[in-house]
């Protein structure tokens, strides 16, 4: 069972302290759901957890199953982590100068594993028959969705999506809900901030305010 | 797994960056032709005496080449910065030194290689021995790597700010000095028949050095940058 | 020892204790200071080739020595910061170059005045002087980056790296700048020979490379104080202090 262990973190940005003393564990399963004002951080927690950002104090760890791998995110992004985990910023992370296609194959080659084949993710997020458009055609919601894509097709356990239903519609909102709920059910890990309600299994959400 | 898929991912970012600058071909010719336009300038401002601008011709060709070289960094990572995929490239399993190494080798075949190419007549404009071109192309292809490759430090530690331009030159021209003291060196000393293997290897292991040694604080920067 | 080391390098008690060092620090730069000029301007013999005029070296000298004494410190301290993430060290780090490039611009200065009489003008590309000129720069390139960068933490931490890499670089430069100086045989210095120097001469030469050492050390702390509150004003022990100032 992965875990990942945050203990005594904190952040500060532009000499202003932004939270203090986080802890929290989330497991297999589970999703993270960070709430919080504009500026409160929310992005830069993000950061931090991924190995972006190097926190002011505090410790991340990532555990895997049996062998009790501790990967020292705080230090520096550790390999069998940076494996295991994707990442969805603000941007989407796409070329627009390339094909919804050539952009996918390129992030296939960066991520270790991969779940599905780029037909199969592009049709769970709604983007069949888009491979050989150039992204620079694609709507702001379908680069979004392409984002996504990239996301579905890692092979991840640990999802870190900073607002991932930005530029989306209804429907699409509500595909995002069902392809992350079935990330959860298979075991992954999801930590991410929404402007939107969410619509997810109470039971599997532990919920910051970095605003409190 | 990962040290097999290494190559592949070198490559793979090598063809990326390759084709986005082929279809943005336009982007291309901007450096080379700055390069063209700062030699032109030289016998305009400096009047055509054919000798004087001879025996001026490595360091004129030289220091346009170092220019153009240093406009065109920005190029290495701003777009990337722009559109989030730096952070891809940083939060992957693999080292982000060879990443690094894969985006200046794409760098310096878009702009550095089109330079030398296009030396060879800027030499004949400024009167230089035709013998010696041959060595002005070899200083270049030894020198402008080195050029990509310490600007990729800077421009890493820059691409997060919004005008970057003149620190850039600030932070990149006094690492660019020992390149240009030994490749013009080189130039001059064959002018006056004198040989120039010490040159040539001086700026041979430069080039080494600058493969080996700057990666890490490249990849450490762009860290930086995205924080 | 890691513990030592990180309650000295804690701000508010390294703040603490530099307060009780700087008045001894600062006397003891003056007393020096005043011992090497009275040594060099009015004790050391005149030179017999090039009469009065040398005594600027007893600051040229000294100066240009802290020039690149103060920047393999800044790399040192920035290596110290990005390495064990010590506030302090990165505060260090950015201090020095502001001091270095001081040292550095005075020993360009002093040179061109020297060189003035020797050589019959105020700049010569003399190797010396041209690695000085170089160096200058990279002290204002460590500047703009720090005064570029918003979030200072981030910005010490970047300022930090350029120095490591200057630092690597500075060999480099310097004797890339010799061989290009001694190949191009330009209006170059008539070498003098060098005769063993005048005791008289080097006793005040050394106090004053010293009292420019305790300079650079009192200067550093002055600066790094400041630097300390500012960047911690958030901090409890800063608004304690400010409350123990105003009484």
């Amino acid at each position: 069972m992965k875990y990942l262990e945050v203990r005594n973190l904190s952040c500060v940005r532009d000499d202003r302290s932004l939270f203090k003393a986080l802890d929290f564990d989330l497991a297999s399963g589970q999703l993270l759901l960070i709430e919080g004002d504009n500026g409160s951080g929310k992005t830069s927690l993000l950061r931090i957890l991924c190995g972006i950002r190097l926190p002011e104090q505090g410790r991340v760890s990532w555990h895997t199953g049996a062998e009790q791998l501790k990967a020292e995110v705080a230090v520096h992004s550790n390999e069998s982590y940076a494996g295991d985990m994707v990442f969805l910023g603000h941007l989407d992370g796409n070329k627009l100068d390339l094909t919804v296609a050539e952009n996918l194959e390129f992030s296939r080659s960066l991520a270790l594993g991969n779940d599905c084949s780029i037909a199969q993710a592009l049709e769970r997020v709604g983007l069949k028959h888009f491979e050989d458009l150039q992204v620079s055609n694609l709507s702001a919601g379908q680069r979004r969705r392409l984002a996504l894509a990239r996301v579905l097709m890692s092979g991840a356990s640990l999802w870190i999506l900073d607002e991932p239903f930005t530029a989306l519609d209804q429907q699409g909102i509500e595909m995002v809900e069902q392809i992350i709920s079935g990330h959860l059910q298979q075991g992954g890990l999801v930590i991410m901030t929404s402007h939107h309600r969410v619509s997810f299994d109470r039971t599997m959400i532990i919920s910051i305010n970095l605003s409190q | 797994m990962i040290k097999s898929s290494l190559a592949r991912v070198f490559f793979a970012l090598l063809k990326r960056d390759l084709l986005l600058a082929f279809r943005h071909r336009s982007e291309l010719f901007n450096p080379l032709l700055f390069f063209v336009l700062v030699v032109t300038l030289f016998p305009l401002g400096t009047g055509a005496d054919t000798k004087l601008l001879q025996a001026i011709a490595p360091g004129i060709i030289w220091v346009a080449a170092l220019l153009a070289a240093m406009l065109s960094l920005d190029t290495i990572f701003r777009s990337d910065f722009e559109d989030g995929s730096l952070e891809l490239l940083l939060l992957n399993p693999h080292p982000t030194s060879i990443l690094v190494l894969a985006k200046v080798l794409a760098h310096w075949l878009i702009t550095g290689l089109p330079l030398m190419i296009i030396a060879p007549l800027l030499a004949l404009f400024l009167g230089m021995d035709q013998e010696l071109i041959g060595l002005l192309v070899v200083t270049l292809f030894l020198g402008t790597p080195v050029l990509s490759l310490i600007g990729a430090v800077a421009i890493a530690l820059t691409v997060g700010l919004k005008r970057g331009g003149i620190l850039l030159s600030l932070l990149v021209l006094p690492f660019y000095v020992p390149v240009l003291i030994f490749a013009t060196n080189a130039i001059e000393m064959a002018m006056s028949g004198l040989p120039v293997t010490a040159q040539l290897w001086i700026l041979g292991s430069f080039l080494l050095l600058a493969i080996t040694l700057t990666p890490w604080p490249t990849a450490a920067a762009l860290k930086l940058s995205l924080s | 020892m890691m513990k030592f080391i990180h309650k000295t390098a804690s701000p508010p008690y390294f703040y603490q204790l530099s307060g009780r060092w700087i008045p001894w620090l600062a006397g003891i730069t003056v007393l020096l200071l005043l011992a090497g000029l009275y040594g060099g301007l009015i004790v050391a013999p005149t030179d017999y080739q090039q009469g009065e005029s040398y005594r600027i070296i007893f600051i040229h000298v000294p100066a240009a020595w802290m020039s690149l004494f103060v920047y393999i410190a800044m790399a040192v301290a920035g290596a110290i910061g990005l390495i064990w993430r010590i506030k302090l060290a990165e505060s260090v780090a950015v201090c020095s170059a502001p001091i270095g490039a001081g040292f550095t611009l005075l020993a360009l200065i002093t040179g061109s005045m020297w060189g003035k009489p020797m050589w019959g003008a105020w700049w010569v590309w003399d190797a010396r002087l041209t690695s000085e000129l170089l160096l200058l720069f990279l002290y204002f390139g460590v500047m703009s980056l720090y005064a570029a960068i918003a979030d200072k933490r981030v910005a010490s931490r970047a300022v930090a790296l350029l120095a490591l890499v200057g630092v690597v670089n500075i060999p480099v430069i310097h004797y890339s700048v010799e061989w290009w100086n001694t190949l191009h045989q330009g209006p170059t210095i008539a070498k003098f020979d060098k005769p063993s120097i005048d005791l008289r001469m080097l006793i005040p030469l050394l106090i004053m490379a010293t009292a420019f050492k305790f300079y650079y050390v009192w200067a550093l702390l002055l600066r790094v104080r400041v630097e300390l509150l500012e960047r911690e004003r958030n901090t409890q022990w800063v608004k304690l202090l400010l409350k123990q100032l105003k009484g």
